[in-house]
């Protein structure tokens, strides 16, 4: 049966909107809600799905971060993972590292298939599972809308900016998950339950020798330029005159 | 010192209006060279085409089988090899060509990539949005090493037509893998402007509530000469096809003019406008968060103020 690796990682929940720290040290985020990165849940609603076809069998969920991570992964044990991995390390990791660390863990794990989010909404980088995919010398399929497993083989199709592309990849491979994949299942209260008695194993990542700080070093964070708040216009006619001042619409 | 390489994006036969912007984000880092790499099939179009971007040094030709599609795999080893004699940077176009295959050269290269460049603050300083736009990060790139990084094209202004630079074949001895295949690629055929060059757009939201209802943004779009986008709820919904989405996970884009059109303005969709000249927001609900940012705002209902525009512009 193939086994599955799915990956989470701890974000400020997407609802939230953050702001930047006065002093420019950072974006603040102590007492923000925290929740489960929104395409690391796609990427493990789609591995619970290939469990329910009877196209896998063992899924973990895996998470870089602190203890505080626990919480995200308790959260994947209740969607329906079976056990859950948190590979401990304090501050930053950026997706180089990240990649690092959980090629170690493929080669304890030896998945047939890693799924995971196409981009962490707090760094925005979009890069972890490419890197991921490189170190282990294995194909990727990213921004996936659409996955039919076949034998040894999946059959991705991917959100690109052109339309929708078709490719095959042999397994063991690396998925990445745009929006439209699925959408993920709500937690009933006996799944928390049930997730409790669930093993969730940790990992120090300074014992696996994978700890290094971040190689790009952050600077300065700055607020976005901000937009001016413009006029309300009464009627269309006002809308087209406007419009017209401004060099539009000849 | 630096030595810039691009890698192009392109269909086969015309190259992608992206590679000009991501040349104007090579040239702010005082590149003394700047080569662009093209990887294709029988791409001598494309090539010509690069070549006539101002700025641009050399273009280099890896014209061979394996290319004939664009597949991260094995375009990554060809470039990080590429890379190798001599670059100091090298640089691809934040479109999902670009965040496919960049991080791939860079995992290969063994350094970090620099994500959605917005501005060059030194060689190896650059700013980049992080938190859907939320907050603007400045990071340098470590010394001594290569920068890999994406350029978030509508940060960019396209470098300017004109240049003469040489055209090269070249080698590269990268091992190719074969776990991937191409099969297709699904377009929707569209004879409107490209969403991501268009100077106008004209997009809708979930308030359209039907594919059929999208009609009328493209009958307005038609008349102004737009491209059409939309918010994920609309694409969710089904109305229109994914490749028409703005926003922090589908297209960020750049046009003089915007129409954002029965679209409530969630902080994900105005990441992908903010860059915008114009933004014109019609909604029925004037509490909607679009109008905190819209230049012009008119509050009311889209199926009645659409066709009213249209006539008007066709009265003009
Ligand atoms: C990780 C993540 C990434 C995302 N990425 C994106 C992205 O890239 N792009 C994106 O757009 N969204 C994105 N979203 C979704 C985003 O949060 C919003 O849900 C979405 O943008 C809402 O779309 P909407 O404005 O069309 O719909 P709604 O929020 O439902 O707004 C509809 C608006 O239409 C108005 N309206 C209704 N009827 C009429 C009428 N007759 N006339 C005029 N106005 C009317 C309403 O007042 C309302 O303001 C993302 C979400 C997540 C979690
Ligand atoms: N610290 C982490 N823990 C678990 N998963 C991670 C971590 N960092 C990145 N990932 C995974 O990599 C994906 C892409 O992240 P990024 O490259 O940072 O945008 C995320 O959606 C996660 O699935």
């Amino acid at each position: 049966m193939r086994k599955i690796l799915v990956t989470l990682k701890r974000v400020v929940d997407y609802n939230v909107r953050v702001r930047v720290k006065p002093d420019g040290s950072g974006v603040a985020v102590e007492g923000l809600k925290m929740s489960v990165n929104p395409f690391d849940e796609i990427a493990l609603e789609e591995a619970l799905r290939m469990r329910e076809r009877g196209e896998a069998g063992e899924i973990l969920a895996v998470t870089i971060g602190g203890d505080e991570c626990q919480q995200q992964l308790r959260t994947g044990l209740a969607m329906g993972a079976d056990r859950a991995l948190l590979v401990k390390c304090e501050g930053e990791v950026e997706p180089l590292a990240a990649a690092g660390i959980l090629l170690e863990v493929i080669r304890r794990e030896e998945p047939d298939i890693v799924i995971m989010g196409k981009q962490a909404i707090d760094d925005d980088c979009n890069q972890t599972g490419q890197m991921l995919a490189t170190l282990w010398g294995r194909p990727q399929a990213t921004f996936a809308s659409e996955v039919k497993l076949n034998g040894d083989t999946a059959r991705v199709t991917r959100e690109v900016d052109a339309g929708l592309e078709t490719l095959e990849v042999r397994l063991p491979a690396v998925i990445t998950t745009d929006l439209r994949l699925n959408e993920p299942r709500y937690i009933k209260l006996p799944d928390i339950m049930k997730a409790r008695r669930k093993p969730l194993e940790t990992l120090e990542a300074d014992d696996m020798g994978l700890t290094a700080p971040p190689a790009l070093k952050a600077l300065a964070y700055e607020p976005p330029e901000q937009r001016q708040k413009g006029v309300v216009v009464e009627d269309v006619p006002a809308l087209m005159g406007m419009l017209r001042e401004r060099g539009f619409l000849n | 010192m630096s030595a810039v390489l691009i890698v192009a994006e392109h269909d086969g036969q015309t190259l992608h209006t992206g590679v000009a912007r991501v040349a104007s984000c090579g040239l702010a880092i005082g590149a003394d060279r700047l080569d662009v790499a093209v990887l294709g099939r029988d791409c001598g179009d494309v090539a010509q085409q690069a070549a006539q971007i101002e700025g641009v040094s050399r273009v280099l030709c890896l014209d061979r089988g394996e290319n004939a599609n664009p597949l991260a795999a094995v375009q990554a080893p060809q470039i990080a090899a590429l890379a190798g004699i001599g670059y100091s940077h090298v640089l691809g176009p934040s479109t999902t060509f670009g965040k496919d295959l960049m991080p791939r050269v860079a995992a290969l290269l063994g350094v970090p990539q620099v994500s959605d460049i917005m501005s060059v603050e030194g060689e190896r300083r650059f700013k980049r949005p992080i938190y859907a736009g939320n907050a603007v990060l400045t990071v340098e790139a470590p010394a001594e090493h290569i920068v890999v990084g994406t350029a978030r094209l509508a940060s960019w202004p396209a470098a300017a037509e004109g240049g003469e630079a040489a055209i090269e074949e070249a080698q590269t001895d990268a091992e190719l893998p074969d776990h991937t295949s191409w099969l297709e690629l699904k377009s929707a055929e569209s004879e409107r402007p490209d969403l991501q060059s268009a100077s106008v757009v004209v997009s809708g939201g979930r308030a359209l509530g039907s594919s059929e209802n999208f009609s009328l943004l493209y009958d307005l779009a038609d008349r102004l000469g737009a491209a059409v986008g939309a918010s994920r709820a609309a694409v969710d919904a089904g109305y229109v096809s994914n490749d028409m989405q703005v926003g922090q996970t589908g297209k960020i884009i750049a046009p003089d003019l915007y129409f954002a059109i029965g679209i409530s303005g969630a902080i994900q969709h105005l990441t992908g406008i903010k860059d915008a000249g114009v933004i014109v927001a019609i909604n029925k609900d004037p509490e909607a968060p679009i109008f905190e940012i819209a230049d012009i705002g008119l509050v009311g209902d889209l199926f009645a103020i659409v066709p009213e525009i249209q006539a008007a512009v066709e009265g003009s």
